[in-house]
């Protein structure tokens, strides 16, 4: 997997992540009781699932040694594009609770 | 349980424009919100063009809490390191009526909301629509939050996911093909700044469109709008390109080499990003939109697949604005006739249809099957990167004729292709 040129990459993937979690800190968040997207149980390794690691804006979604995509759901802005480019018979989707999740100030 | 006349799920355009429309009126709404206030959840890139929708909400406009109205329309074309910028200023956009402003969500839709409940609107923030509760196949209600919640018509304006449809059995799960994602930063930048950078005075604003490198050749672009003390700053790409076009890349890792590019870099200079936002955005056109209504139930702005890239434009909040509009028309009419079945909803697509909603995807219906190629998106802004080298270089020994330079690129293979991309652009 290419994750973005000139560095190698194991580098550059480490930079993205932190300067994802930098931008995501920006952000404000609400704590919410239970994940509101969750991997059904046994799809970890569904192919369709590696779309998740290129599409999501959030950088949340990642393939672990074992080929499972593992999600982390702190950081989600519910935009949706993991649904939409995954489906529903791998990821069980759910916006958060009402006052729950990412809440944007400007939009 | 409670019982209302109307109820509008989702404080966005759309659910706002129905809502303010209807208590305009006097009918009963109530508007919930999942979200912690109106807007909380909302993105745009953005930017609303006020003429089509300016006569529906005729006494919103003078007060509205929009940003800098657009005087200068950009677009670059970016191949890997070179890009081609045109600059367009007309008188047209400086005089009043602004043809169209920047806009931030969070700050428009919870002003808004204001608006809708001083006309007699009711808000509950911070309540998530569960499920639609159906009998008789009539749509009747929604839960919410535990919340058993009756009315005689659910409005559904609850984006572009619309869980409420597919629960409504109104659709299913979209295509990736019909869908982009967007994601952007807000760079907090002085507003003097932003006037001198861009070229502005007072409260005009800059709109540009970038397209070629900044999705590495993928279907989407990138975009920069002014904001009062602000800049909005970032990209769209198609999500079937992002998951399986070569090459491979992260969406964010586009927004980053966006930033880096040295054309935006100093535009952004000494800025502070403030806030990352991402939506997802219908861009299926005409053929993507679903059923707008069922029996108790219409959908209106991003739930009824309401969005629509023409390449120069991109639009979806004034559909948003008029879809909701019409939905309440329509939801008057069914109350005199006291009768909310699909039958007499369904005066809503007539409506539709006869707008400039519906007329707009008509006209455009090509559009997303024509720029859905390569070509566009990679192909052409590399030759003309290279055909502008070579006009502007001056080497060291004799320099070219201007003819020959162009005419090396442009080979019959070259021109038989164009011509091809030509005949299915004049589709758009």
């Amino acid at each position: 997997m290419v994750y973005g040129r000139g560095y190698e990459k194991g580098d550059e993937d480490m930079s993205e992540l932190s300067g994802l979690k930098a931008k995501l800190g920006l952000d404000v968040f609400k704590h919410d009781s239970e994940p509101h997207i969750r991997i059904k149980p046994g799809m970890e390794k569904d192919p369709r699932l590696k779309a998740a690691v290129l599409v999501c804006p959030a950088g949340l979604y990642t393939e672990n040694a074992n080929g499972e995509v593992e999600l982390t759901i702190d950081g989600c802005l519910e935009c949706g594009t993991c649904r939409i480019a995954c489906g529903t018979e791998v990821l069980e989707w759910n916006y958060p609770t009402g006052g729950a999740g990412v809440q944007f100030r400007f939009g | 349980m409670e019982k209302f006349d109307v109820i509008v799920v989702g404080a966005g355009l759309a659910g706002l424009a129905a809502a303010y429309t209807l208590a305009q009126a006097g009918v009963e709404v109530l508007v919930i919100e999942k979200g912690d206030y109106p807007g909380a959840k909302n993105v745009t890139g953005g930017r609303l063009y006020v003429n089509p929708v300016r006569e529906l909400f005729p006494d919103l406009w003078k007060k509205a809490p929009l940003e800098r109205f657009i005087t200068r329309e950009g677009a670059s074309i970016m191949a890997g390191e070179r890009s081609i910028n045109v600059e367009y200023c007309g008188s047209e956009l400086s005089q009043e009526p602004y043809q169209s402003y920047s806009i931030l969500r969070a700050k428009f839709d919870r002003w808004f909301a204001k608006q809708a409940e001083r006309k007699g609107a009711m808000l509950v923030s911070k309540s998530r629509v569960d499920d639609v509760i159906i009998e008789n196949e009539q749509v009747v209600g929604v839960w919410a939050g535990g919340d058993e919640l009756r009315a005689d018509v659910i409005i559904a304006c609850d984006g572009v996911l619309s869980l409420l449809a597919e629960k409504a059995g109104l659709r299913t799960l979209g295509n990736p093909k019909d869908y982009a994602v967007g994601f952007k930063e807000v760079i907090e930048l002085d507003s003097t700044l932003i006037e001198e950078r861009f070229g502005l005075e007072d409260n005009e604003g800059a709109a540009r469109l970038f397209m070629g490198e900044v999705t590495r050749g993928k279907f989407g672009g990138g975009f920069l709008y002014t904001n009062k003390d602000s800049l909005s700053l970032g990209i769209v790409v198609g999500i079937k390109d992002l998951m399986e076009g070569s090459p491979t890349v992260q969406a964010p890792v586009l927004l980053d080499e966006f930033k880096q590019r040295p054309e935006i870099a100093r535009l952004i200079k000494g800025g502070e990003s403030v806030e990352y936002s991402a939506h997802v955005i219908p861009e299926g056109g005409l053929k993507a939109i679903g059923k707008l209504y069922g029996n108790g139930i219409l959908l209106a702005g991003d739930a009824a697949g309401l969005a629509m890239n023409i390449g120069v434009t991109v639009r979806g909040m004034e559909y948003a604005l008029a879809s909701g509009y019409y939905a309440a028309q329509v939801v008057m009419e069914a109350k005199e006739k006291e009768d909310f079945t699909a039958n007499s909803l369904s005066v809503y697509e007539k409506l539709l249809n006869d707008s400039f909603v519906i007329k707009d995807f008509i006209a455009f219906k090509e559009a997303p099957t024509v720029l859905d190629s390569p070509r566009f998106f990679k192909h052409y802004p590399e030759l003309m990167g290279n055909i502008m080298k070579d006009v502007y270089e001056v080497p060291a020994g004799p320099k070219d004729r201007l003819y020959p330079t162009i005419k090396k690129y442009l080979t019959f293979k070259e021109m038989w292709s164009m011509a091809g991309d030509m005949r299915k652009v004049m589709k758009i």
